[in-house]
């Protein structure tokens, strides 16, 4: 078709007269959808704290860790990457969320008295301090140099130490080495990390 | 503006076409669930709840590990536990996941009255839009499946979404992610039916189920969800899976020959009246014009 640039005016202006008479709606060709609540959201890489199988999971956190945002948990789902789950979870792993968004997670060390019958708020420098001495204390009242036959064995039965799922082997490594350090002999754990 | 990447192929309750239908090319989503790996471990029910943010409700105890007897407005997604006694005195305990089946030819849609409530996208997959929604509950009428539920605070409807904000950028949906057995698979339609059909016929072979089979009900078109079963021939079985669902007589009675003789009804009557109209004028008054005029 040959139009000048009158007729090219005429038409596009009885077209677009008639686009908004008869309707030309595009709406209903695409729905409104939730959107991905962790589209842009920051992901960290993190352990199941639950049972000793050490399935991997996704932290996703609002913001992109800018200065001015501090994070909060959004979703936890499972990695993909990790050997162990390959992305799946168990149904208490797919509810971590509600373990980290949680009113009664408890977020500081507290201390029961001997003979007391309720928590009590105590800080960390202080918990450390009052383990340490307790600690001294056992292993100075009953700390074996040798057992029933003389045998020079040095060390400490009346200390245990259990360690908990999310422990990785470095972390382990310094667990022994200083458990050994003070002749502990009974080491445990759950860790499959 | 909507940022919607979901194109649709059928609306509830439209007059006229769907813009932009059958212009684009896209595969059919499906999920796969094999119940002979389901171990109940109701992972998939968490990560729903967990993924959708729905409100925590009370569960119910019956007796057996299901969380509660049915899906709730906000509890799509149900593991129902069935213990089956086997003609030689044996146990078989049957699990089976529950959730909206995203059928190709969606009763609720057809029964929906409201124009964009319901919408199937092109990747197969049923939503419902609660903006549109009027809460009449004609869905529930069309489900075969008795899967959509109504808040009775918002007085609307809800069901599995198959996690469209998910599917739509392109990842897998809570509940398929989370199985840790992998009795859940998601992928286009013809990978699912080709994986299903692989593993029915492990069963039959290997496993000595002889019945095992694939369930794709034709009768709302295939489903978007299909399941191996250990006895494909009694779905009823695995918590009443209707062995062959049809969107009901009068849904479709309803919708089509119904809504036509009404229309014809309408139109003709009016016909009818211009046609008395032309040939015998306006209704003449026996009374005479002075009478009126004397009211005056």
């Amino acid at each position: 078709m040959d139009a000048s640039r009158r007729d090219f005016l005429k038409i596009a202006t009885v077209g677009g007269t008639a686009a908004a008479v008869f309707g030309f709606d595009l709406k209903p060709a695409f729905a409104e959808l939730r959107t991905l609540k962790i589209g842009r959201a920051s992901e960290t890489r993190s352990t199941c704290p639950y049972c000793a199988v050490g399935c991997g999971t996704i932290i996703y956190t609002i913001g992109d860790r800018a200065k001015n945002v501090t994070a909060q948990v959004v979703h936890v789902e499972g990695d993909p990457d990790h050997p162990t789950n390959r992305g799946t979870l168990c149904p208490k792993g797919s509810s971590l969320q509600q373990e980290i968004m949680n009113d009664r997670r408890l977020l500081k060390p507290q201390v029961r008295r001997p003979g007391g019958t309720d928590w009590q708020d105590i800080s960390w420098d202080d918990a450390i301090n009052e383990i340490a001495a307790r600690v001294k204390k056992t292993r100075d009242d009953t700390f074996v140099e040798k057992d029933a036959a003389g045998h020079t064995v040095n060390r400490l039965e009346s200390v245990a130490f259990i360690g908990g799922c999310t422990d990785t082997n470095e972390f382990n490594y310094l667990v022994v080495k200083a458990m050994r350090a003070l002749g502990v002999v009974h080491l445990e754990n759950q860790a499959r990390v | 503006m909507s940022q919607a990447t979901l194109r649709i192929q059928k609306i509830s309750g439209h007059a006229g076409t769907v813009p932009g239908e059958d212009t684009q090319r896209e595969f059919t989503v499906c999920k796969l669930v094999d119940t002979t790996t389901c171990i109940g471990c109701k992972a998939c029910e968490v990560a729903c709840v967990e993924w959708n943010d729905m409100p925590f409700s009370q569960t119910t105890f019956d007796n057996t590990y299901q969380t509660m007897p049915d899906t709730r407005w906000n509890y799509w997604n149900l593991i129902l536990f069935n213990e089956h006694e086997r003609e030689d005195g044996t146990l078989q305990w049957l699990m089976r996941k529950h959730q909206c089946m995203h059928c190709a030819e969606p009763g609720c849609l057809e029964a929906c009255p409201a124009d964009g409530a319901i919408v199937q996208y092109t990747n197969g997959v049923v939503d419902f839009q609660q903006d549109h929604c009027i809460g009449c509950g004609y869905c529930v009428t069309g489900c075969p499946f008795n899967i959509p539920k109504f808040n009775s605070v918002t007085k609307r409807m809800y069901k599995c979404s198959l996690c469209t904000d998910r599917v739509s950028q392109g990842l897998e949906p809570a509940c398929i992610k989370s199985c840790p057995t992998g009795c859940l698979h998601f992928g286009s339609k013809d990978d699912m039916k080709f994986l299903a059909e692989k593993r029915a016929k492990q069963l039959r072979e290997h496993f000595g189920y002889e019945n095992a089979g694939v369930y794709d009900p034709p009768g709302v078109g295939g489903t978007g969800v299909i399941y191996v079963l250990h006895d494909a021939t009694k779905p009823e079985l695995y918590g009443g899976l209707p062995s062959n669902p049809t969107i009901p007589l009068a849904v479709k009675f309803w919708k089509h020959p119904l809504k036509w003789l009404g229309n014809i009804a309408l139109v003709g009557g009016l016909i009818g009246l211009f046609a008395h109209y032309l040939r015998f004028g306006p209704k003449a008054h026996d009374e005479p014009d002075v009478a009126s005029k004397e009211g005056d």
